[in-house]
């Protein structure tokens, strides 16, 4: 098989060396490594970076390729820089059978930019009653190892409860997706200073905050993991917080919007900033930040969710929720992160790769940047400044936060398996 | 914005405009055999001044009270479109109305005719006199339209290229009517 | 003025002692033998309705017809919006047959903003009320209802409502009305004072400039005007207050609360009005009550905002020149 050489790379932010990779996994790191009929990729001071994973993209397929498709979303991915996604489960049908969870990892693998893992609905249909196979999405080829509702809330204490029991067997987690419904009924926004002038439906930060707080109760109750999706307050800061500090096993991402944006966005009243959870105060921002440096919050997760174009360029109320993300990712976390002094790069590493890939069980990603290891990489001129045009995105969507602002950082290289996916920014 | 103009000269001062007014309220009170039905109705601003001072004196003339009120005729402009929305002033019309009566319109300079030709629509919404005349202290020529005054007090040949401005106490401090040169657009 | 009417928050201080000096002289057009004028002859309105609101749309309607203005009345109910169509397209529909502005009603907060901002249409925007944000035209005729009565018709010309006590009472949560008279009184320099539950009170009310009280007898007093809002008797069910009875028995205005009030003080609704729940018809019948001149109000201030939006030349936004006195001597 094929030699590529990266040579003159910071490691993880470190030193220039040289990356060797043969075939699918990396032969050598070090200092003037002989190319030695090896493809050459002069990485000239950038940073390389094991390939970044996403515990939480809405791929949309099947159901909505109008939005994104395994294909379009995978593409996305590794123009971000990611050599797995996890695709959330809320399709049409729903992914809550092996037949489904099944059908979205094969096309994944058929498309080959990025592996996708499957993530299998909690209970059937997303409805919040009954149960769905877990076990079976389990035992699938897709090896489902992560489970949620997201877009709904499993809100019954009772079916969280018994989920989180359940996948103890096959060392599975629930990822919750937080919001008590009955106090986020009519909810459009943050509540809050801005909601109260806008006349906007509030979203309290209680209603993410309570579930939170119950579910870790939940889980240290019953032993189980958790995994908290999309956290955004200050609260639900502090409550894992005091959860890890008594030793309950919860794990917690953030997005990278609500690492950056605020809900005094939403005065536009376009729906590009409208997202669920939605956008918080100043305040919530900043713990947030100092919670993902400090690893209260575990990881960084983009929460990618395509919509079509019609669905944004509308009235607030009859807009779609979310916002793509992929593609951004690691500059709103370079510029929300890195450039403000509160994670290195290989705290980068640690927060989009080693561990999601550790929450996902996603074997063979979050690895080490060594000798022996799969060669997942992905490699970011971190000296680029540049104003995102989504023009240029290889998602289906084009719903950005982000349009003309400017952004550091730019991925110009990826490799899967020591294939490449991305070469100076373009797709393969 | 213009009252400052250093070249401007005084074409008729305090006294002659007491005297043109006086001179205005004989004719009126000749023409209209007595004055007895008249209304007189000045066009804000400084019209509707004129108006009044011309109401005294015609009151001295007939010693009898003569109805006078204003008539704002800025919606009636046919140029609302190519100015910024303007401030709206006052219509007062004396209680009798102006039905059956003969309304004098009062008016401080006469140009284009295009003030008057919408204080006549204007007219026509709030009733039908009898007939209409036209008072101005100056009429400064460059007519528009086929609008003549009936009353003048004083005929000022001017070019394009000059302004007429009256000031009258009420409003402005002292009464003078100034000649001068326009000035460029700010 | 701006091109557009959105929130009463963008109005300053001038702008409104403009629209309400303004609506003055528009008022006395309806003394007139003919009750028309011909300002917006030519120029086209759709009174674009999204909610039911009959009230709001005939007042806007008899505004336009006295300008002369073109009307169309868009009624979702019943049209295309409700097989699907979008705001947008429906707007843009519209602006095709020649509209230049277009009056909004609609259910969902921002909408109008929306409609303004958003690049889908050139015409100017009148907001009519927009879900539980704003409701500009019913703030500037509850303000100039007020100068009226506390300052005086011709008194109050040119003059704002500086040092009056305005308590505004009810579902401060789930109303435009509270919000865009918050706005607006606060720039006439009026003092407002919010009395309401505290469940029917938004979070994040108190950065508003206004005080909040739960306590309607104690702010009673202190009111030059005390404006009851409508309470929907649905607002019970969502256990925002126990029973109806209760409700009107702690934020009720009777007879025997309004004898608290100051001698001058006047009692307003924008209607309307639910009898018995926030209002007695004891206090709706009384000559205290504005609720009737509020309404004859409403079309002098809609006209006077079409007058000022609509009746002058377009101009870039941004280098519109402020309004020009009545007439200058060059134009004779």
């Amino acid at each position: 098989m094929s030699k590529i050489l990266i040579r003159g790379a910071k490691v993880l932010g470190g030193e220039p060396q040289d990356v060797l990779i043969d075939g699918a996994t990396i032969a050598a790191v070090g200092r003037d490594l002989p190319a030695d009929g090896a493809e050459i990729v002069e990485a000239g001071g950038k940073v390389l970076l094991p390939g970044l994973v996403d515990l939480h993209t809405h791929l949309r397929e099947p159901g909505r390729e109008d939005s994104e498709t395994v294909l379009t979303g995978t593409r996305a991915a590794a123009s971000g820089g990611y050599t797995a996604v996890f695709a959330m489960a809320n399709t049409f049908p729903v992914a809550d059978t092996a037949g489904v969870v099944e059908q979205v990892w094969r096309l994944g693998k058929e498309h080959g930019y990025c592996d996708v893992r499957p993530i299998g609905a909690v209970t059937v249909g997303l409805e919040g009653h009954k149960l769905a196979e877990l076990g079976a999405m389990h035992e699938s080829a897709a090896g489902v190892t992560v489970f949620s509702d997201d877009g709904k809330c499993v809100h019954d204490a009772v079916i969280m409860r018994r989920a989180l029991e359940y996948v103890k067997a096959f060392d599975g987690v629930v990822a919750q997706h937080a919001q008590e419904p009955r106090l986020t009924e009519g909810a459009e926004m943050n509540e809050g200073v801005v909601s109260a002038e806008l006349g906007l439906g509030g979203w309290p930060a209680v209603a993410e905050e309570s579930i939170i707080a119950r579910d870790v109760l939940l889980a240290e109750h019953v032993g189980s993991r958790v995994h908290i999706c999309h956290l955004s307050t200050a609260g639900s800061v502090e409550i894992v917080r005091w959860a890890k500090s008594r030793g309950i096993r919860v794990t917690a991402e953030v997005t990278p919007h609500h690492l950056l944006l605020t809900d005094e966005l939403v005065r536009t009243y376009d729906p590009v900033y409208k997202v669920n959870p939605p956008l918080r105060t100043e305040r919530d921002v900043t713990a947030l930040r100092e919670a993902l440096a400090d690893g209260t919050i575990d990881i960084v997760a983009t929460d990618h969710a395509p919509h079509p174009h019609e669905d944004k360029d509308c009235e607030w109320a009859a807009a779609a929720m979310g916002m793509v993300g992929l593609e951004t990712a690691l500059s709103v976390v370079q510029e929300t992160m890195v450039d403000t002094g509160l994670l290195d790069w290989a705290g980068v590493a640690d927060r989009m790769s080693f561990q999601p890939a550790r929450i996902g069980r996603a074997e063979g990603h979050g690895r080490p940047v060594s000798a022996g290891e799969p060669a997942n990489l992905t490699l970011v001129d971190t000296a680029y400044r540049g104003s995102v045009d989504p023009a240029g995105f290889a998602s289906r969507s084009r719903n950005t936060p982000y349009e003309g602002r400017e952004l550091p950082g730019r991925v110009t290289h990826t490799w899967l398996r020591g294939k490449a996916t991305l070469v100076d920014g373009k797709l393969t | 914005m213009d009252t400052q103009q250093s070249d401007a000269r005084p074409v008729l001062e305090g006294p002659d405009i007491a005297r043109v007014l006086t001179r205005i309220a004989h004719e009126i009170v000749e023409r209209a055999k007595g004055a007895e039905d008249v209304v007189l109705l000045g066009i804000p601003t400084r019209g509707v001044f004129l108006a009044q001072r011309l109401a005294v004196k015609l009151e001295q003339i007939t010693e009898r009270k003569v109805p006078v009120g204003s008539l704002d005729i800025t919606m009636y402009r046919d140029d609302l479109r190519m100015q910024p929305p303007r401030a709206l002033a006052r219509t007062e019309i004396p209680g009798d109305g102006i039905d059956g009566r003969l309304v004098v319109l009062v008016d401080d300079v006469l140009f284009s005719g295009r003030t008057i030709r919408a204080a006549l629509d204007a007219l026509n919404d709030i009733g039908r006199p009898r007939a209409v005349q036209l008072a101005v202290l100056v009429d400064r020529g460059h007519r528009e339209l086929p609008i003549r005054a009936d009353y003048v007090g004083k005929n000022l040949p001017t070019s394009l290229r000059e302004t007429v401005k009256v000031l009258l106490a009420e409003e402005d401090g002292r009464d003078t009517v100034l000649l001068g040169a326009k000035q460029p657009a700010q | 003025m701006q091109r557009h009417l959105i929130s009463a928050a963008d109005l300053t201080r001038d702008d409104a002692v403009l629209i309400l000096d303004t609506a003055e002289e528009m008022a006395r057009v309806a003394d007139r033998p003919i009750k028309k004028l011909p300002t917006l002859r030519g120029r086209t309105v759709v009174n674009l309705f999204f909610e039911d609101s009959t009230r709001t749309r005939i007042s806007f309607e008899a505004a336009e017809k006295r300008l002369s203005a073109d009307v169309i009345n868009f009624s979702a109910k019943g049209s295309s919006v409700s097989k699907g169509e979008s705001l947008k397209d429906t707007a843009q529909t519209l602006e095709a047959m020649g509209v230049d502005a277009v009056v909004i009603r609609h259910g969902a907060s921002g909408a109008p903003y929306r409609l303004a901002t958003s690049g889908w249409i050139d015409a100017h925007v009148i907001n009519a009320g927009d879900g539980t944000h704003q409701h500009p035209t019913q703030a500037l005729l509850d303000a100039f209802t007020m100068r009226r009565r506390l300052v005086g018709r011709d008194a109050g010309l040119g003059q704002d409502l500086a040092g009056r006590r305005i308590t505004i009472v009810g579902d401060v949560l789930h109303s435009r009305v509270a919000r865009s008279n918050v706005d607006l009184l606060h720039t006439l320099g009026a003092g407002v004072t919010l009395v309401a539950p505290p469940t029917l009170l938004p979070v994040g009310i108190d950065t508003w400039p206004c005080e909040v009280s739960y306590d309607l007898d104690r702010t009673l007093p202190k009111s030059d005007a005390v404006m009851m809002l409508r309470v929907q008797r649905e607002r019970m069910n969502a256990a925002f207050f126990p029973t109806e009875r209760e409700y009107s028995r702690r934020y009720g205005l009777d007879g025997d609360r309004m004898a608290r009030m100051p001698e001058h003080a006047i009692v307003m609704h924008p209607g309307p009005m639910v009898r018995g729940m926030e209002i007695t018809a004891e206090v709706a019948d009384s000559d205290r009550c504005t609720v009737i001149e509020q309404v004859a109000n409403g079309v002098s201030i809609r006209m006077a905002v079409l007058y000022l939006l609509l009746g002058g030349a377009e101009f870039a936004a941004k280098n519109a020149p402020a309004v020009t006195p009545a007439r200058t001597t060059e134009e004779k």
